[in-house]
């Protein structure tokens, strides 16, 4: 109990406030806010289903059951930071299985041409909403509503209400399957999460000496550190449980080559600089030359694009395409969106936070059906969360004087 | 002696600590058409909201007499319901609602809540016809120009039993026919008993209906006298509307001016939805190299216009004319072209066309300029920060680090990102509308710096300013502006504020230019 130390920097929370760097600090609470929740409700389902969510099985089927969410939220969130809304996302998730399914089974294409022809067709869909958005200047809300309807009924056409299973097994390993491995446990996967580990560390390190050298403003090495060690615990921690079931997930690879991918894309390039100053204000971007147009295209392109891939995963893990899949799914990816910290009004979000608002998702899934609640119940408990992190996060804004 | 029919007295009015209304006194007689004059933010348009009850009583100090009786609005109903009806500049008028339907918005012909469509039609035709206006009352108000619109909110304020009618620059938007129906309409409702006020920046006008003119200058009363025919009464406005000391220093420089940078021939705009109202008229200009040009207009005479649609065609439809720098012709028909060819444009209203205020001073900073901190479409962000840094330092921007969200900022610190930014860009004509509004006088002394500097680099600088002693304290030439027309060109040895004034509210038709 020794208190009086000024030094004391023992909380995980960050740094004690400077008050000029406040501003700064509220941002950090946020991230770390959406983070916390997901522990939470971790810890939460862990207790409820007497340590069940965390077995290594449940674990698995948990990144595989719920990937689509976390691959369409990450085309959602660059749509919401520019200030627009999808809803077609879950037709095109049906209209996708339907012609990967169609194209592998009666068009005999092999799975590798037929995985590319479903990328293609959506990017293709996200291109013709783009174009009504973006060159003819109709809002998304519309554009997407009707591609929701559109969508849904060219999959029921394709499919003639019909399913069709019995796809290729190399192509069902894309949503069920597992990285080779050694057997239990399974050392790749360890490796896998060693040489994550240490590309994290390396990664954090470097970043953290750059801002030095420019003097920017740090966080405190204590909190630096335990970031840090938490990221890598937690880290090796799912790769023993998946080193304890089959492996690495397929899917969980593309998952995270995605999150690296997409988080540089937003941060690092001109054009996600471009989704957040239209997001920010739309005049001023216009005003400084962008091509705001042909930004809001790509944005629907690859929204389009990310959801062909959704759809190939969902058809892949369910082994089967029908007519009805992907009902609801844009409600999920919009929900992680805004449980990871989007504003409505556009201009902010983050990847990673729609990655964990979407996990913040898969865990309330996974927790409720282990528990065996009722689907009507999830439902509604899935929108009280929603509710709730919106809530939170409108009420630490207003606080924040704007 | 007369019959006052208002009288506001030393009405003080403050924001944030800063007086817009500093002691006002204005005297309105029963039956007149009393005019208010005075430059933009001289507290016009602060006054007719603190008589209308937009500023409730209690949050400015004074008293307001109307027909002998002290009054206290709560809010705009109270006025209205005494007789008091204020016509905005910006119309608020329901563009899908009918003509009928907006003349008794909120004031419906109802019987327990349900409407009476034919008394509701009955009554507005009578109005429409007092006002001159041969419409359908069930025509859609989208479907009205401005200046029918402008009608159709006399008619709505006629409704209310108006006795004291406020028009807020009526004719600012308004063709010279519609502003002639317009003032007609006003003479008319006079001999009808119903007294007008009228802010106008428009001395011919004035000078046709106006019985009285107040001056207001600084948020003071400055003098108030009839209006007679000769033809010193707009000198005697232009004086008063100007006569203030110089109240700001400008920072010493040696103009060191070379050849001709950049010119605009025959640049011709037209308004972006109403595509048959010419906003500006084969304008031509030229500015030198280490120039600094100003540009003198009131406001609605087209000076933004003219940049912005220079910029990009920001703003506008129908454009003509010719841009050169450097002697050859270069092209601006988006905003990225324009960048590219070396012109940058600091936008007058920086919240809503300049900043990105959610956004880092860093983000903002580079927002013009990305491609030159970015290669294969990746920015250097240790660089970027570099940059935004060294702008914090050069700029004085007052800011923790320019990690900080623009939105937090003061004024004129906002204004040296938007600064920053645009010099980032690397321009070699630099646009700077109304550079220093809304900024202290400390802020706007380094801003002068910052124009001084860019011009010193031999950029060609043109600041647009509503500010007339500081076109003169910064410029080496100056434009003015009116309807749309370049109206006179005076050099610094020759310009006065009341030679300015006299050009930028020189008639479309009866150009004073020295010919």
């Amino acid at each position: 109990m020794t208190t009086a130390t000024p030094q004391q920097a023992t909380s995980p929370v960050p740094p004690r406030p400077e008050p000029a760097r406040k501003k700064r600090r509220r941002v950090d609470m946020r991230q770390y806010g959406i983070l916390a929740a997901l522990a939470v409700i971790i810890l939460l389902f862990q207790v409820l289903t007497g340590g069940r969510l965390l077995y290594p099985g449940n674990v698995s089927n948990l990144i595989q059951q719920n990937a689509y969410v976390l691959i369409l939220a990450i085309g959602m969130v660059i749509v919401i930071i520019a200030g627009h809304i999808d809803l077609s996302v879950g037709s095109i998730v049906a209209t996708v299985g339907a012609v990967a399914a169609l194209s592998m089974n009666n068009w005999g294409l092999p799975w590798g041409a037929a995985v590319a022809l479903s990328l293609l067709v959506g990017a293709l869909i996200g291109a013709w909403q783009g174009f009504w958005v973006a060159f003819v200047g109709i809002p998304a809300f519309i554009v997407t509503l009707a591609g929701m309807l559109v969508f849904r009924g060219v999959a029921l056409v394709l499919l003639t209400g019909g399913t069709i299973s019995g796809l290729p097994r190399a192509f069902n390993s894309i949503g069920s399957g597992t990285l080779p491995a050694t057997g239990t446990p399974d050392l790749i996967t360890l490796g896998i999460g060693a040489l994550a580990s240490l590309a994290l560390v390396v990664q954090q390190l470097k970043g953290r000496t750059d801002l030095r050298r420019l003097n920017l403003p740090r966080e405190r090495t204590v909190s630096f550190v335990l970031k840090i060690v938490i990221a890598v615990v937690a880290i090796m921690y799912l790769c023993y449980l998946l080193a304890y079931n089959r492996g690495t997930p397929i899917i969980l690879v593309i998952l995270a080559t995605l999150v690296l991918l997409y988080s540089f894309l937003l941060s690092r390039t001109v054009f996600g600089r471009h989704v957040y100053a239209m997001g920010g204000n739309l005049y001023a971007a216009m005003m400084s030359g962008v091509k705001t147009k042909w930004v809001n295209f790509f944005i629907f392109v690859n929204m389009g694009f990310l959801a062909g891939l959704a759809g190939v995963v969902s058809t892949a893990r369910a082994g089967s395409a029908v007519a009805s899949a992907g009902q609801s799914f844009e409600l999920d990816a919009i929900a992680a969106v805004f449980i990871g910290g989007a504003a409505v009004q556009g201009g902010v979000g983050t990847v990673v936070g729609a990655v964990i608002g979407g996990l913040v998702m898969g865990v309330l899934n996974q927790g409720l059906s282990i528990l065996s609640v009722d689907a009507a119940w999830q439902q509604v408990i899935k929108g009280l969360v929603l509710l709730l992190a919106v809530a939170f996060d409108v009420y630490s804004k207003r606080r924040g004087g704007r | 002696m007369s019959d006052v029919i208002l009288r506001m007295d030393e009405i003080v009015k403050e924001f944030n600590g800063i007086r817009a209304l500093d002691g006002v006194s204005v005297g309105v007689e029963r039956g007149e058409v009393h005019a208010i004059c005075g430059e933009n933010g001289a507290g016009k348009s602060t006054l007719m909201k603190v008589l209308s009850g937009v500023y409730p009583h209690g949050s400015f100090d004074g008293t307001i007499t109307l027909d002998g009786k002290p009054v206290a609005y709560g809010s705009i109903n109270d006025s209205e319901r005494d007789g008091v009806v204020i016509i905005h500049q910006e119309l608020a008028l329901s563009p899908y609602l009918s003509i009928a339907e907006n003349i008794f918005l909120g004031n419906e012909v109802q019987r327990g809540g349900v409407i009476d469509w034919n008394r509701t039609n009955l009554l507005a035709t009578e109005l429409l016809t007092r006002v001159g206006l041969q419409e359908n009352p069930a025509t859609k108000v989208l479907e009205l120009g401005v200046g029918k619109q402008q009608l159709v909110e006399i008619a709505k304020a006629l409704s209310k039993d108006v006795k004291l009618l406020i028009l807020d620059e009526p004719t600012a938007a308004l063709n010279d026919d519609d502003s002639a129906h317009l003032l007609g309409l006003i003479e008319q409702l006079r001999t009808q008993g119903i007294t007008s006020i009228i802010i106008s920046h428009k001395l011919k006008e004035i000078r046709a209906i106006a019985d009285t003119v107040t001056v207001i200058r600084d948020g003071r009363t400055i003098e108030s006298f009839r209006v007679t025919d000769s033809d010193d009464i707009e000198t005697r406005i232009i004086r008063a509307m100007v006569g203030r000391p110089l109240d700001h220093q400008f920072p010493p420089r040696e103009p060191d001016i070379g050849e001709e940078k950049f010119r605009v021939e025959d640049w011709t705009v037209h308004h972006p939805i109403d595509v048959d109202r010419v906003v500006v008229d084969r304008a031509s200009f030229s500015v030198r190299a280490g120039e600094i040009v100003g540009f003198a207009g009131l406001m609605g005479a087209g000076r933004t216009e003219l940049a912005m649609s220079i910029f990009g065609r920001s703003y506008g439809s129908g454009i003509s004319g010719r841009v050169y720098k450097d002697g050859k012709e270069i092209q601006t028909r988006t905003v990225g072209e324009a960048i590219r060819s070396g012109i940058a444009y600091v936008t007058e209203d920086r919240k809503r066309y300049g900043l990105n205020l959610i956004g880092s001073i860093t983000v903002n900073v580079s927002a013009a300029a990305l491609g030159r901190l970015a290669r294969l479409g990746i920015i250097d962000r240790n660089r970027e920060y570099a940059v935004a840094d060294d702008y914090r330092k050069q700029m004085n921007i007052k800011t923790p680090s320019v990690s900080s969200v623009v939105g937090t900022l003061s004024g004129g610190n906002q204004q040296k990102v938007v600064l920053s930014k645009w010099i980032y860009s690397g321009p070699d004509v630099l646009i700077l509308d109304e550079p220093t509004r809304g900024i202290d006088v400390g802020a706007k002394y380094e801003i002068y710096g910052i124009i001084n500097e860019m011009a010193a680099q031999g950029k060609a600088v043109i600041v647009i300013s509503s500010e007339l002693p500081e076109l003169i304290g910064l410029s080496d030439r100056i434009y003015t502006i009116a309807e749309g027309k370049l109206t006179g060109e005076l050099d610094r040895a020759h310009a006065s504020q009341e030679e300015l004034m006299r050009h930028m509210t020189a008639a479309r038709n009866t150009g004073v230019q020295a010919s």
